[in-house]
Formats: structure tokens, C-alpha cells, sequence
């Protein structure tokens, strides 16, 4: 292993690669792992290793704490982790380019892995991009890592797991919740009962989640059931929050904070510049990259593991990023394919059973339809203000497909690359054009993946020569 | 908009937000800091120049760029803060490549 090169680079350093991480070392190789958090844990752990040390742990719950002996057993596997490294690109071969501290550099690898996890689905809606309005993960990412709550009764708004996750952690660490806007649309707990004989044997996990709604009802703040639309109001910040709901139900309030979330979608930007195949997941309405049983994308050598692989939370994480490491290691000749396939029987148990109660979630938390049929002034694109109706005007003009628009109309030209206007305008394109959005797709993804600065690139030069 | 739940005591560093001292916890983003001032914004867009915050605090939607200690567009929920830190508010169109 030289200072540039290992046999593997694993991105992400969340459940997924610290798994595939300690399995591969396990098994002889040498293991670079890049993160752009300043530690291990990925967003489920997210600052586990500070927070371990504070009576903070306590609050944060029984499935943070489990973070403690994941990132101690991945700091003792001997792999090169390089915290604060944020990957914008990959080259065939492979050789990636990070950048930390404002300076960047390549490395190379014969292998990788890709376990950049999840984001939170955007939810467009008008005044999203007001100071104020954040998204559930974002306000969580604050108690986590600085101990900051919003400063007065916040309104929570959207559906799936988080929301309740962060209600409670929010209240146990001494916040206030003003109220929640619960955007699940009436009917979905029969549609979503049809899904659980599947997961019946996930039982546990449904009851805790609705120990969760218990411990929230006693905290006696407002509910609001199955609200459809959002407007958020306010000069130059967010001051105020209109919402209506599916029976027609409208209310005004004051907020100074507004925390929304609708689900996360896997991180696919990285396996779409290195033109892996994707394909879409009906399911949980979003693409997810074409895998084989170990994780291996159409790209020889490139796998995915996590949540980036489709959403199957932290329990599904680790058995994929083992799977992906096995492979990996019989790839390079440390494992023969018969041992892979005897270590890989229990973690395929695992990831069974910890995938059983998903499509009971994802029919319980579709996404409410108005997630992806914005009101005509609401910003999709926050980065170069493009509006739902100007996207709807050009979408009916010639059938343009999601990269035509975007020259026409610059919305997902900016430095978010798409990541927050990619499915609000694929499912406008779909409606205008009255076609199924699988096949209207996604926008060409590019690398860099970041947009990279000339004192980056310059950086990169002074590196060369010794390459 | 958001406040700290505890005192950093010895972990306190001192970063200068558009010239003004400002306390922070040793390990916390700028952004994190960002969203305890009052002024509540980071940016200014450059189309239509209205204010921003940061949005996601992951990395994924690029609302939270500033300029740190000359360099623009950083950002600034994936940067650490460090002690004498300057932070500056970003106005309307700065250039990606400065
Ligand atoms: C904001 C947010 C909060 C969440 N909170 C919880 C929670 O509290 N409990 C829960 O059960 N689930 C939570 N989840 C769901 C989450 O997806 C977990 O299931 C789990 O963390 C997934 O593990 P993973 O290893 O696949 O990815 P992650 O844990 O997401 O780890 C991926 C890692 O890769 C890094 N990364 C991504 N792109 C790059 C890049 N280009 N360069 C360098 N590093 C990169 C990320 O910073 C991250 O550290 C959350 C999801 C999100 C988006
Ligand atoms: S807040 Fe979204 S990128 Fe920083």
C-alpha cells in the first residue's frame, strides 16, 4: 500500500462502509475510507464518538448508542480513514479526486465502494427557500453535532419515521414542539397493512414505532392530520406558515421555524457520473443503481452499498456493505468463491430480515402526490430559481426531456447539480407530457460532483509529479 | 433561530462573522453557528439576491456557502470551525471558481 494506493476505497463512512471496511480488512486488504463528516458514524451515528462521551447520549436513544462499538471496531480494523475528504470525482482505472481543507488530490484504488448513503427527498412547496424552513435530518444534524434546538415551539411538518424519530429526541434533550403537520394522506394504514404479512416478523419494530406517536401525544402539542399543502411567508425569513388540508381544512400560525421531511432517496449522484446503470423503484419513487447480489453496479468493480444501494435503513446497511467487501475480496484473490458464499449466507439472512417491514414503510410513506406537483410559483430549482409553472410552460413545448429543459430554463445547472429539483421535475415533465416518469429519467450527471474551485484544481497540480 | 443547550466551557473558540467575534463550540460547522445569530441568513442569491439559510446541513443542497478566510463558496455546514475563523456573508453572484 503506498501513500496514493489500496486495493479498495470505500466512500462514506456511515454503516454501510465501516461494515464493508472492517470485512475487508478482515480479509487482507488495504482499505482507504474518505467521508466528508469530520468523523465515523454516517448520519444514523452522526457525532456518535463526541456524544458517547456527554450525558447527551442518553437522549438520543437506544439506536444511536449502538453507534459506540461500530466506530471503536472500525477505528481498530487498521483501515486508512481520512475524515473531512470530500470525493467529486472518479476515473475509470480508478483513481479519485478528493478535496479536503480547500486542497485536493488523487488516490487510486482497484476497487471501491460506494456507500454514500442517503438524502432527504425534497419537498417543494412555495416559501422552501425562506431562512427558517429546514429540512428534519438538518435540525437533527444540529442536536447531534452542536447541541442546538430550534429557539421556540417549532412546527414539524411531513411523514416517515424521522419526524417521529426527531420529535422525540427533541423533547427528551428539553425543545418545544408548537405543533405537526402530518402529511400522511388519509387511507394509507389499510393500503400499507396489505404489505405487512411480509413483515410480520419485524413486529418489534412497529411497536416501537408507535411507542413513539404515545410518548408524542403525552407531550399534548397540536396534530394535524393528513395536511396536503404548504405555503411558507415571511420577508427575507420565515414569519409565517399557512397549510391546508386534504378535506379542505385551512389554518394560519406564526413560525419562526419550520422543519420538513418526506423520506429520503438514495444518493445516486456518484454511481450516475460513473455511468453505472440505474434503474427506478416504483416503490419508493426514486432511481435506485441496477445491483447484482453483492452490490456490483454495471461498472466492473464499482458496488454500492447502504442506503445509496434503495433505502433499507442502518440494519440493511451493514449486511450490504459486508456482502459488497466479500466480493471484493475474492475479486482480488484474498477469498475463494466458496468461503464468499458461506460468509455471505447469514448477511443475506440479515439483510432479509431487516428489509421484511420496508414495503409495509414505503406504502405507509409514499410521498403525498403534491411532493411532486408543485403549485405554478413555487421555486423547484432553488439554486437558479427556476418556478414549477415556467418548467410546466417549456415541458409542453417539443417534449424536451430532462436535460433539454435544463439548457432551456438553467434548472439544475447550479452548484446542487440537480440533487434538489431532479424528482419535482422529472414528475412534471411525466404529467405535462403524459408519459410514466421511469422513462423520463433523470438529469446527465457530470463529474465533478461538487463544483471544484481553481485553487483546488491548483492544488491538485503540486501533487502530480509525485503520482 | 436555533440555540445551544450547553456552555462549551474550555471548548470555546472565537470566529469573526462579518467582522463581528462570535463564541463556538471547538467541532461545531460554521453553519451551526450561522443558525444561532439573529440575522438568521447566510447568502444572498444571485438571481433574484433574496436571503438564504442552510437547508439540508449534509452537504446536499449548497444553501449554506460563505466565504471562509477569503475563499468563497464554502460550505459552510460541512466545514468545522476553527479558532479566528473569518466567516462572511455571501452577496448575490460570486463567482464558483474564485
Ligand atoms: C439527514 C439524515 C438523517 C438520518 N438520521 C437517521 C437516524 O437518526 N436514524 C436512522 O435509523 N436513520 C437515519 N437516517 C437514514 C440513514 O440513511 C440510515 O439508514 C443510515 O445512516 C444509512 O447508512 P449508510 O451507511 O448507507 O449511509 P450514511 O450513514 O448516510 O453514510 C454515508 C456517508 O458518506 C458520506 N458521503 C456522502 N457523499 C460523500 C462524498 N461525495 N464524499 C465523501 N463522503 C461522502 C456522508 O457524509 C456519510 O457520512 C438518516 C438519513 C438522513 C439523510
Ligand atoms: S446546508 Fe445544504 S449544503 Fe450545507
Amino acid at each position: 500500500m503506498s501513500d496514493h494506493h489500496t486495493d479498495l476505497l470505500i466512500v462514506g463512512a456511515g454503516p454501510a462502509g465501516m461494515a464493508a471496511a472492517v470485512t475487508a480488512r478482515r480479509h487482507g486488504l488495504s482499505v482507504r475510507v474518505v467521508d466528508d463528516q469530520s468523523a465515523p458514524g454516517g448520519q444514523i451515528w452522526r457525532a456518535i464518538e463526541t456524544v458517547a462521551a456527554t450525558p447527551r447520549l442518553a437522549r438520543l436513544g437506544e439506536a444511536y448508542r449502538a453507534g459506540v462499538d461500530r466506530a471503536a471496531a472500525f477505528r481498530a480494523c487498521g483501515a486508512l480513514y481520512e475524515p473531512q475528504s470530500q470525493l467529486w470525482q472518479i476515473e475509470p482505472g480508478f483513481r479519485a479526486f478528493l478535496t479536503r481543507d480547500g486542497r485536493a488530490r488523487s488516490v487510486t484504488a482497484e476497487a471501491i465502494i460506494l456507500a454514500t448513503g442517503a438524502q432527504e427527498r425534497p419537498v417543494p412547496f412555495p416559501g422552501w427557500t425562506l431562512p427558517g424552513v429546514l429540512t428534519v435530518g438538518a435540525a437533527q444534524i444540529l442536536l447531534k453535532t452542536a447541541d442546538s434546538v430550534p429557539d421556540k415551539p417549532v412546527w414539524i411538518a411531513g411523514c416517515g419515521p424521522l419526524p417521529l424519530l426527531y420529535m422525540t429526541q427533541l423533547l427528551a434533550a428539553g425543545g418545544r414542539i408548537a405543533g405537526f403537520l402530518d402529511t400522511t394522506p388519509r387511507g394509507r394504514v389499510g393500503a400499507a397493512l396489505r404489505h405487512l404479512p411480509q413483515g410480520l416478523g419485524r413486529f418489534g419494530d412497529l411497536v416501537k414505532g408507535l411507542s413513539w406517536s404515545l410518548a408524542l401525544k403525552r407531550a399534548g402539542f397540536p396534530i394535524i392530520r393528513h395536511v396536503a399543502e404548504l405555503r411558507a411567508e415571511g420577508d427575507g425569513r420565515l414569519e409565517s406558515l399557512h397549510y391546508r388540508t386534504q378535506d379542505g381544512r385551512e389554518g394560519d400560525v406564526a413560525a419562526e421555524v419550520l422543519l420538513v421531511h418526506e423520506g429520503v432517496v438514495p444518493n445516486i449522484h456518484a454511481p450516475l457520473a460513473l455511468g453505472c446503470a440505474v434503474k427506478w423503484d416504483a416503490g419508493q419513487h426514486c432511481q435506485v443503481p441496477a445491483l447484482d447480489r453483492w452490490g456490483e453496479t454495471s461498472q466492473a468493480n464499482v458496488f454500492v452499498a447502504g442506503d445509496g444501494a434503495g433505502i433499507g435503513g442502518a440494519e440493511a446497511a451493514e449486511p450490504r456493505g459486508r456482502l459488497a467487501a466479500l466480493r471484493v475480496a475474492t475479486k482480488l484473490g484474498k477469498l475463494r468463491d466458496d468461503a464468499a458464499e458461506a460468509a455471505a449466507r447469514p448477511e443475506r439472512a440479515t439483510l432479509s430480515r431487516a428489509l421484511a417491514l420496508r414495503p409495509f414503510l414505503d406504502a405507509l410513506y409514499a410521498p403525498r402526490p403534491q411532493v411532486f406537483a408543485p403549485a405554478d410559483e413555487t421555486l423547484v430549482c432553488r439554486c437558479e430559481e427556476v418556478t414549477a409553472g415556467e418548467l410546466r410552460t417549456r415541458a409542453a413545448q417539443g417534449r424536451p426531456g430532462p436535460n433539454q429543459l435544463k439548457a432551456f430554463t438553467r434548472a439544475g445547472m447550479g452548484p446542487c447539480q440537480g440533487r434538489q429539483c431532479g424528482y419535482t421535475m422529472a414528475h412534471i415533465v411525466a404529467a405535462v407530457q403524459n408519459r410514466p416518469v421511469e422513462e423520463v429519467g433523470f438529469y446527465r450527471i457530470r463529474p465533478p460532483l461538487k463544483p471544484v474551485t481553481l485553487g483546488e484544481l491548483a492544488s491538485l497540480d503540486e501533487q502530480e509529479p509525485a503520482a | 433561530m436555533f440555540r445551544k443547550l450547553h456552555d462549551p466551557g474550555p471548548a470555546t473558540v472565537t470566529v469573526h462573522i462579518d467582522g463581528r467575534p462570535v463564541r463556538a463550540e471547538a467541532g461545531e460547522s460554521v453553519a451551526a453557528v450561522l443558525l444561532r445569530q439573529p440575522e438568521g441568513w447566510n447568502r444572498t442569491t444571485p438571481v433574484s439576491e433574496s436571503r438564504r439559510a442552510p437547508y439540508c446541513m449534509m452537504g446536499v443542497c449548497f444553501e449554506c456557502l460563505v466565504e471562509v478566510d477569503g475563499q468563497g463558496s464554502v460550505q459552510s455546514c460541512l466545514t468545522p470551525v476553527r479558532d479566528g475563523m473569518s466567516v462572511t456573508r455571501q452577496q448575490g453572484r460570486r463567482s464558483l471558481s474564485a
